[in-house]
This record gives C-alpha cells, sequence and structure tokens, in this order.
C-alpha cells in the first residue's frame, strides 16, 4: 500500500541513477548542493510548522519538505554558492508552500518558484557558472575544494570550473557558424552533449521507474516530451539554424523536468486529459523560452506559466462521469 | 463467451474470502427472542398488522403495506408478540426504530402458504412477491417488486449479480457452490417472470466452485454463465452491467432505462421460493468472518435473530473483537453493539480484531496525487469532490457529480494520506438531501401560506361586500322608517359581544400564571449557577410569563370590579 | 505643445464620456429584474411565516432584503440560510442577529387536547392552516404542514400549546463529518481537539 511518505520516498529514489550521473560528471559540488538543500528546507519547513503550531516532526517525516530540497538541490547548478541555495530553499518553502497553507494547497510548484526567484535575482550566477564537466576542469575538484567553493571560505575562483550549458552555448555559438563547428567544443563531447546525455537517461530510468510503480502517470511526461520535439521538429529542424531536437531532449533539466518536475500531483492538472494538454504546454513553453527568449533553459518557468493555467486546464478537461452522456465543466466561480 | 467489456478505475483488495469457504453452509439454531424491523428495505415502514400478546406462526405477515412505498414483514417462527415499540436497528446512525418482538415458542409452526397461482398474470405475480416481502438481498434493500416494474417493457438482458466482489463476504459464493439447482431454479423463475431475451449469471473468476457448479446445474437451460475478471467493485450493479453488456446504466436512471435487469442470485432464490411455495423472505445466508471468530462460515438464519446468538455460534472471542462490521471492509459500517436483529440486507458480518483492521492512521493532507482518480469506478474525481465537501461546499460537489459516487469506497483505499474519502461524500450527500427536503417543505408552505393569504383577502372581500349591501339595505330601510333602525342596532351589537370568561376561568388562569413564574424564576435561578449562556433566554421568558400574570391580575380585578359595579 | 495637452484631455475626456454611457446604459438595460430578484430570496427564506424578523411574513421579509435590508433577521433559517442569501446576493454572510432569536432545531406545535376550550384563537394566528378544529370543539395540529413558527403560542388563552422538538429519525439522519466522528486516533493539531477529547 502507497502512503504519501512512500510516495516521497519513492520520487527521492528514482532521482538516484540521475544524480548518480550529474555527481559522476559534475563532481562533489552536486552532492553538497542537494544535501545543503534538503537541509534547509527541513529546517525551514520544521521552523514554519512551529510558527504554524503544526506537529513538526510528524509533518517533517512526510518527506515533502526533504524532496522539494532535492529537487532543488538537483535543478541549481553545482557550485552555487551556499547562501543563493538558502535564498533559493527558504522561499520554495515559505513563499511557494506554507503562505499557501502547506502540503496539498500550493498553486505553484516549490521548487521551481525557489528555482525562478533566484534565477531571475542572481541570473549570472544562475546562467553561466554551470559547473564545468570534471573531465575538462585542469585539475578536478575534490570534496574539499568543492566545499570551499560551495562556502566562499577558500580562495578558489569559481571561474575556473564553471561555463554555460551546451544548451546555452549552442544557442549563442551557432550565430555565424555551423553545427558541426558548434559541437567541436569539448563541452559536446562525443555524442550530443559530454555528461548531460547520461544525466538526462539516468532520470528518464528514474521517471520510467515511477510511472511503473504507478506514483506518476504516463500523461504529462509523454505530452510534455511530445509536444517538445513537435516543437523542435518544426522550427529547429535545421541544425546550422537553431538548436537540434537532441540536445533539446538530452541536454539541460528536460527529463528531469518531465518526470520529476512537472509531475508534482499537487500544483498539476487534475484529470488525465488535464495532465495532457499541460504536459503539452510546458513542452510548447519549454521550446518558446529556449529557442526565442533569453533564458537558455525554462523548466522553472515553463512549469510555473503551466500552473497558473491548471484552473483554466481544470474547468474544461472534467473527464466523462460514467452514466452522464458528455463530460461535464468545472464550477463557475 | 460473449465480448468482454470493461469499466475504469476498480481496485485488487485482498479477497479474504477462504476463511468463511472452509464450511459449508450452517443452520443457526432458532433463538428464544427476535427483534424484527419494521423496515428492512428502501421506502417507509409498514402498518403493524399484530398487537402485543397475540401468538403468531412462521410466515405469517406482521407488516402489511402498499406496493411501491413499503414492503411487508413477517414472523420468522412461531411465538408471542411481547413487544413493538423502538429498538436499535443495524444502520449507520445507531438509531432506533420500530421492532417487533418476538418470543419463540420453539415449535416454528408455519402458518399455511399461499403459493402463487399459476394462472396469475405477471403483475399479479409481482403483488405476490410484494406480499411475500422480497426484496434485494445483497445489500441495497431495494424492494424487488418495484425493480421488477420499473421496466415498463420486458428488458432484453436479465443479469444475475454473483459477482460478489468485496473482500471477506461469501454468502452468495456459498449459496452458488452448495446450492446451484435453486440459484437456477430462481434464474429461471426471474427470467420467465420478466420475459428477458437472454439471462446472464455473472460471476467473479475467484469463485471457480461456483462457476463450475452452476455451469452444470445451467446445462440445457439457455442461461448463460458470464466469469468476470476479479476486481473490486465488479459487482456493483452499474459496474456488472458495464462488464457484461457494455451498456452505462444513464445517470439517475435504471437499468431498466437501458433494457436491463440485475437481481442478486439470493434474491432470485427468494423469489423462485416465493411464487412456487408461497414463502416469505423469513430467513437469510450470512457470512460471519474476521479473525475474532472461532468458527467462521456462513450461517442460514432467521431474520430477526439477534446478532449476539449468531455471533456465540460463530464463536466469537469477546476479548480479541476489535471492530464489528456490517457488510463487506470497504462498504460496510461499525456496529457498536452486538445487540442488534439481523435483517434481510445483511450480507455479511465481520468480527475483525485489532490486527486485522487497526485504527484507521492520523489523515494527512491531499497531495492530489491522484491515486483516487485512477481507482474510481465511474470517472469521478474524488480529490475534487474531497476538496468540495470537506470545505463545505456540497453544491460545489454537486456539480462534480458527486451524485454518481456509488460509495464503493475504492478511493479511500488507495488514498496514501488516509483520508475517509467516502465518508465525506456520504455526509456531503446527506446535507445535499435534507437541504433538498427542507426546501421541498418550505415551498409546501409557502404554498399554503399563499392560499391561506388569497382566502382570507376573498372573506375579507365578501365580507366588505355583504357591509356594503347590508349598509345600502339599511339605507333603503331608513328612508322608509328611520325610528326603527337605531333599536335593532344596539341589539346586534351588544348580542355580538362575546361573553367574556367567568370568574372561576380567571383566578385559574391567574394561578397558572403565577406558578409560571414562580417555576421561571427557579430555572433562572439554575442557569445563573450552572448554565448562564441560557440566561437571557430564560429572563425573556421570565418576563413574558410575568406579563401574563400582571394582564392575568388586571383581568381579575377588572372582572371583581365590574361585579361590584352591576 | 498646448494644442497637444489640449487634444490629450478632450480625448481622455471622449473617452470617460463613451465608458460612463456605456456603463450608464447597462445598469440600466441589464438591472436584475426586482421581482425575480424578490422571488429567488423568497424561495432561500425557509417560509415559516413566523415573523420573527419584524415582517409579517417571509416574502415581505424578502422584499426587504432586495431594498437592502441585512440579511441575518431570519432564526428559523439560521446560519444556512444566511450562506445561501449571501451566495445569493454576493454579500459577505454575518452571524445571525440574536436581536431576533436563536437558531433552534425544528419543531412542531402540540395542543395538549385536555386543555384545549375551542377558542379557535390559534387556528386564526396559524400561517399556514396547519390547525384544524371548530369552535367550542378541541383543536389539534397536523404534524406534518406545523412549520413550528411559535405564532400560535401567544394567542393561547389556556396556554396549552407546547412547542415540540421533532425527534429525528434515520430518515433525517446525515451522517456526520469525519471530523465530526469521535477520533479514532490521537489528537493531531490543535485544530482536532474537541471538547470531548480536551477533557479525556
Amino acid at each position: 500500500m502507497l502512503t504519501s511518505q512512500r510516495i516521497m520516498l519513492w520520487v527521492m529514489a528514482a532521482t538516484l541513477p540521475g544524480l548518480l550521473a550529474l555527481i559522476h560528471f559534475f563532481g562533489w559540488g552536486v552532492l553538497i548542493s542537494v544535501l545543503w538543500c534538503m537541509g534547509v528546507a527541513m529546517a525551514t519547513e520544521a521552523l514554519i510548522l512551529w510558527i504554524r503550531a503544526r506537529p513538526v516532526q510528524r509533518t517533517l517525516m512526510d518527506g515533502s519538505a526533504a524532496l522539494t530540497g532535492l529537487l532543488l538541490g538537483l535543478s541549481l547548478p553545482p557550485l552555487l554558492p551556499w547562501w543563493i541555495a538558502l535564498v533559493a530553499t527558504a522561499s520554495a518553502i515559505i513563499l511557494a508552500k506554507h503562505l499557501y497553507g502547506g502540503l496539498g494547497s500550493n498553486l505553484f510548484n516549490p521548487a521551481m518558484v525557489g528555482y525562478a526567484l533566484v534565477l531571475v535575482s542572481f541570473p549570472e550566477a544562475m546562467t553561466t557558472r554551470w559547473a564545468l564537466p570534471l573531465s575538462l576542469q585542469e585539475t578536478p575538484l575534490g570534496l574539499l575544494d568543492s566545499l570551499s567553493v560551495f562556502t566562499g571560505l577558500g580562495s578558489a575562483s569559481v571561474d575556473a570550473f564553471t561555463g554555460a550549458t551546451p544548451l546555452d552555448d549552442y544557442k549563442h555559438a551557432i550565430d555565424g557558424a555551423v553545427a558541426s563547428q558548434v559541437t567541436a567544443a569539448p563541452i559536446y563531447g562525443d555524442r550530443i552533449a559530454l555528461g548531460w546525455e547520461w544525466v538526462n537517461l539516468g532520470f528518464l530510468a528514474g521517471g520510467l521507474l515511477l510511472i511503473q510503480r504507478r506514483i506518476i502517470t504516463w500523461h504529462i511526461p509523454v505530452s510534455l516530451l511530445g509536444a517538445l520535439t513537435f516543437m523542435a521538429l518544426l522550427f529547429g529542424y535545421d541544425p546550422d539554424q537553431s538548436v537540434p531536437l537532441g540536445l533539446h531532449l538530452l541536454a539541460g533539466g528536460t527529463m528531469f523536468g518531465a518526470f520529476f518536475i512537472a509531475t508534482d500531483p499537487v500544483s498539476a492538472a487534475t484529470s488525465n486529459r488535464g495532465k495532457l494538454w499541460y504536459g503539452a504546454g510546458i513542452g510548447v513553453l519549454l521550446y518558446t523560452i529556449r529557442a526565442w527568449g533569453s533564458y537558455p533553459d525554462a523548466v522553472a518557468f515553463a512549469v510555473l506559466l503551466m500552473n497558473l493555467a491548471v484552473p483554466f486546464l481544470d474547468y474544461y478537461t472534467r473527464p466523462r462521469t460514467r452514466g452522464h452522456q458528455r463530460a461535464g465543466r468545472g464550477v463557475p466561480s | 463467451m460473449g465480448t468482454r467489456y470493461d469499466f475504469p478505475g476498480g481496485i485488487h483488495p485482498p479477497d479474504n474470502k477462504q476463511q468463511s469457504l472452509q464450511t459449508p453452509i450452517r443452520q443457526a439454531p432458532l433463538p428464544a427472542q427476535l427483534i424484527v424491523p419494521l423496515r428492512q428495505h428502501r421506502g417507509d415502514p409498514g402498518h403493524v398488522l399484530v398487537a402485543v400478546g397475540d401468538r403468531v406462526l412462521t410466515g405469517q405477515p406482521l407488516s402489511e403495506g402498499e406496493p411501491g412505498l413499503s414492503v411487508p414483514v413477517h414472523a420468522p417462527t412461531s411465538g408471542t408478540i411481547t413487544a413493538i415499540g423502538p429498538h436499535e436497528v443495524p444502520h449507520p446512525s445507531g438509531l432506533e426504530e420500530t421492532c417487533i418482538h418476538i418470543e419463540a415458542d420453539g415449535q416454528d409452526q408455519w402458518c399455511e402458504l399461499a403459493p402463487c397461482p399459476a394462472d396469475a398474470s405477471t403483475l399479479e405475480r409481482y403483488d405476490h412477491l410484494h406480499r411475500t416481502g422480497v426484496v434485494g438481498l445483497g445489500g441495497a434493500g431495494f424492494p424487488t417488486r418495484d425493480k421488477l416494474q420499473s421496466a415498463s417493457e420486458a428488458p432484453k438482458v436479465l443479469i444475475l449479480n454473483g459477482a460478489e466482489c468485496e473482500p471477506y463476504i461469501t454468502a452468495d459464493q456459498a449459496l452458488m457452490r452448495e446450492r446451484p439447482d435453486s440459484v437456477i431454479a430462481g434464474a429461471l423463475a426471474l427470467w420467465q417472470l420478466v420475459g428477458a431475451a437472454q439471462c446472464l449469471i455473472g460471476i467473479e473468476d475467484n469463485k471457480p466452485d461456483a462457476i463450475e457448479a452452476l455451469r452444470q446445474a445451467a446445462e440445457g437451460t439457455g442461461i448463460e454463465i458470464r466469469v468476470v475478471p476479479t476486481r473490486y467493485p465488479s459487482g456493483g450493479e452499474k459496474q456488472l452491467i458495464q462488464l457484461l453488456t457494455g451498456q452505462e446504466v444513464p445517470s439517475g436512471g435504471l437499468p431498466a432505462d437501458i433494457g436491463v435487469l440485475c437481481q442478486n442470485v439470493a434474491t432470485a432464490v427468494a423469489v423462485d421460493r416465493s411464487l412456487r411455495l408461497g414463502e416469505p423472505v423469513i430467513q437469510r445466508i450470512t457470512t460471519f468472518t474476521g479473525e475474532a471468530l472461532t468458527r467462521p462460515g456462513n450461517i442460514e438464519a432467521r431474520i430477526g435473530t439477534p446478532l449476539d446468538h449468531l455471533l456465540f455460534e460463530a464463536g466469537l472471542d469477546p476479548d480479541q473483537l476489535h471492530r464489528l462490521i456490517m457488510g463487506g471492509p470497504l462498504m460496510g459500517f461499525d456496529l457498536t453493539t452486538t445487540g442488534l436483529p439481523l435483517i434481510k440486507t445483511a450480507n455479511c458480518l465481520i468480527a475483525g480484531t485489532a490486527e486485522e483492521f487497526p485504527d484507521s492512521p492520523i489523515p494527512q493532507p491531499c497531495i492530489r496525487c491522484g491515486l483516487c482518480e485512477q481507482a474510481c469506478p465511474v470517472d469521478l474525481l474524488p480529490q475534487q469532490l474531497y476538496w468540495f465537501a470537506s470545505a463545505g461546499e456540497h453544491h460545489k460537489a454537486e456539480h462534480f457529480d458527486l451524485f454518481d459516487c456509488i460509495e464503493c469506497g475504492a478511493c479511500d483505499w488507495v488514498c496514501p494520506s488516509h483520508l475517509p474519502l467516502t465518508d465525506y461524500y456520504r455526509h456531503s450527500k446527506g446535507v445535499l438531501r435534507q437541504e433538498k427536503k427542507e426546501q421541498a417543505e418550505a415551498d409546501h408552505a409557502r404554498q399554503r401560506f399563499e392560499e391561506r393569504q388569497a382566502r382570507m383577502e376573498r372573506e375579507q372581500a365578501e365580507r366588505e361586500e355583504r357591509r356594503r349591501a347590508r349598509q345600502q339595505a339599511r339605507e333603503q330601510r331608513r328612508s322608509g322608517e328611520p325610528a326603527e333602525a337605531g333599536g335593532t342596532e344596539t341589539g346586534a351589537a351588544s348580542a355580538a359581544a362575546p361573553p367574556g370568561p367567568d370568574r372561576e376561568t380567571l383566578i385559574q388562569r391567574r394561578d397558572q400564571a403565577r406558578q409560571k413564574v414562580e417555576e421561571a424564576e427557579a430555572q433562572l435561578a439554575e442557569a445563573r449557577e450552572q448554565t448562564p449562556e441560557a440566561v437571557p433566554k430564560l429572563e425573556r421568558a421570565l418576563n413574558k410569563h410575568r406579563k401574563r400574570l400582571d394582564a392575568a391580575e388586571k383581568a381579575l380585578s377588572d372582572a371583581r370590579e365590574e361585579a361590584r359595579s352591576c | 505643445m498646448w494644442m497637444n495637452l489640449l487634444l490629450a484631455i478632450a480625448t481622455l475626456l471622449l473617452l470617460a464620456g463613451a465608458f460612463g454611457a456605456l456603463l450608464g446604459y447597462a445598469s440600466v438595460r441589464l438591472r436584475r429584474d426586482d421581482d425575480s430578484l424578490v422571488e429567488q430570496i423568497d424561495a432561500v427564506l425557509p417560509q415559516t411565516q413566523c415573523g420573527q424578523c419584524g415582517y409579517p411574513g417571509c416574502r415581505p421579509y424578502a422584499e426587504a432584503i432586495a431594498e437592502g435590508d441585512a440579511i441575518n433577521k431570519c432564526p428559523p433559517g439560521g446560519e444556512a440560510t444566511i450562506q445561501s442569501l449571501a451566495n445569493l446576493l454576493d454579500v459577505e454572510p454575518q452571524p445571525l442577529d440574536a436581536e431576533h432569536g436563536e437558531e433552534q432545531p425544528k419543531r412542531v406545535a402540540y395542543i395538549r387536547e385536555a386543555e384545549c376550550i375551542g377558542c379557535t384563537k390559534c387556528i386564526q394566528a396559524c400561517p399556514v392552516d396547519a390547525i384544524v378544529g371548530a369552535p367550542k370543539f378541541m383543536h389539534t395540529v397536523i404534524e406534518s404542514e406545523c412549520t413550528g413558527c411559535d405564532l400560535c403560542v401567544d394567542p393561547c388563552p389556556v396556554d396549552c400549546i407546547d412547542m415540540i422538538e421533532v425527534a429525528k429519525g434515520i430518515d433525517d439522519w446525515v451522517p456526520p463529518r469525519p471530523e465530526d466522528r469521535p477520533l479514532t486516533h490521537e489528537p493531531v493539531i490543535a485544530t482536532d481537539q474537541r471538547p470531548a477529547g480536551a477533557s479525556a
């Protein structure tokens, strides 16, 4: 039997392949960031629960705060200064979750609210300083070095270990170049994007596990990836002009977003049909912002925008109750 | 085999049926006392036909009722009526209803039974079923006559429901595997009665013994045994119809609307016995199971047998008993006492231990995970219904098709937050039903008020008319004989003045008023000490009584004055 | 420069005028039909015709509400009626005005027939003709028609009318909200605590 707690644990467990791939390719910074965010999330949750006179220990045990922290830690760039991660996590828990009434009452995906908040507040740190794959760092950062970068205590300059992600790089580099020239850069590796392809495959595997365990349904990931593919094939068919499909799917946060972020049940659409539209909306927005916006990746904005559209989707996508001729509409309010 | 159709959702809970299937159906010994509730069906209680002290024979009607409103109940054994009055009945509310208490004489002497005549018309046969108290024995207790009559024309398909999908319950399974011939006889009787083109018996595939037995018994009868995959709630009427015919019963409608009639297998047996032998429904097979019983099994017992008698028969260990559930674990309800009678709709009684039925875990907030939605057999949005129902927004829940919920409890079972979802729906439905009832009452009162208003206006107008006519007549007369007019008028006025109450009445009234003032003062003093919130109300009442006392005293003194002056 | 300023002001004025006219027209054209509003309010009121609101019946009160009177003057309807009125009129629900009485369970009048003197005063007072009887003959209340308005109690010269609470049968039973049932687990948060649980 599934319990809420077990659902959260399963989701956390399903991130493991992706998390391991991230650590393998991008170093200890990922793990530090994840643990830090989880710690901050649980501490913030405990504090707010205490202020709200709710049972602290029991509610913490449901694992929702830890999961929010984990998801945030996985999406923030490794080697991000500790205080930016703290701002992101605390605002995710306080602003997006508890100000709306706590677990189950939030309109927006908490992790993505935290992410978007620091993305617009610290755009440079958030977009151009993703950790370089370890193999490309001159002297790969060890655990202690990573810690010192993270805490800002050491003297190591972060610039030597960070750079743009392939998704970002391609978008800018393709102007006045052809695809083969762009992908010759080391961050693309031999296949699609060094490290990123494995990270995305890891999250894909975890997501499939969640579907197999019936913790999420297939509707959102399938429609999201489908819409993204459709858009990429429609507008980005020429790799000499724009980012190709392979990069869209396997670089950046696509798989993570499709299986772990967009599927957050609290803030997603309700019915199966609604979920299809919801996922498709995220897919279209994801491509739109990536291709024509100024941000390199767009999972957070796409998800938050579709969170806004959920009441509308729910209104029009009620399933047909058995015994009725046609589906009803939502509640006029 | 026919095409197989499907319904959405459903769950696979552990079926826990083996415990009660180890032994064949047992007969319960006759109890010394029986309690027969007047109402064991959907509808109103009937009118009692017997009086305290009467001797009744087995099968004798104890009540009668108008077809369509009520169903009679019958004496389950011979004996003496010892009491007729309220007694707690098996119902989730735990409330009392009128019951007839019978002290059994142990002879079980039957009254003369009247089988349905062979040349009776269909309607007469339906009424015969009504007279013998046949109701749906599957659990809902819908009067069988009404259900048969709901079809305006012969249904295309007659479905006998032997799916019995809820865990623990095996009463129908035991019946089908041990008495397949009587089930088939019941099916044939019903089939002949309603004249359907097809007769199907739906059984879940976890009952191979029953399937095998029925297959053999049904050979050559034209009855088709249809095996459906085990998935709760395939035995729901609408779900089984969907599984076997692919059709959906329209919302708010009846299976008859799509040319289907569905009856429980045990009901079919009762129909056959009623028509062929004239035997009323005075016994049924009930599953007694749960780990607090040392001798679980299916017990055939008389209606009205006290449950503690039957639980004793099934070997109840009272120390182990934690929850006593009537019906199944998903749709049943808890009983708080064992002093209740067995009723026609009681298909199962579970005496569960604390390990078997632990207290519900603390509910957690709904995370809208959608597991309930995937489990709902009618494609509702349970999380949305819960959202509205728990917020008291019952009309919004109704808008989301709350009344299409069959209360199967599949959503409760899958809910990872342990929310008692179905209880919220039941509450919401109850509030809405009550609201509709009150609205109907208010509309009725308004109509009566308006009619009265209209009548008073009419009377006023008529009086006015008469007065004018009189005045006219007077004027005419006055113009003729002006002298006499004054005399008649004063005479009429003094005659019309109501005679005042005599002095005795006035004294009596004053004394009554004084007594009430004293009572009110005493109540107020008490309330000041114990229930301060009631003080203002009592103060108002006291003032009212004081005023009345004053008025009474004044009336009395006026009367004395008048008497003196006369 | 001046020209531009004037042009801007003129444009704004013109727009304001045009929209004002449109809104004015709409408010006249689309105004809620008074009669239908009174009907709707009347439909929500419980129709006891008890006059506790200070009006001589439910419809007069409905008319008063349509004119803007407070919606919390109906004790028989209680919170449920206030809530429905608030929904209908799109205003904030208010607590019941205690000046007009308190919400009570449904009651019906009962005449202690032995004491009745047959004065017909209660029959005249009954707004829904729920009392039958004739002068000098004992009266009785038709329970199913009685709205429990109390209006017959005061006129009775011998005080033989009682207001009896209607016994709730299984048909009137509403399954309780799960929160209102006895808890099967220990109370978790402050709002879980019931008076019964607190004392235990």
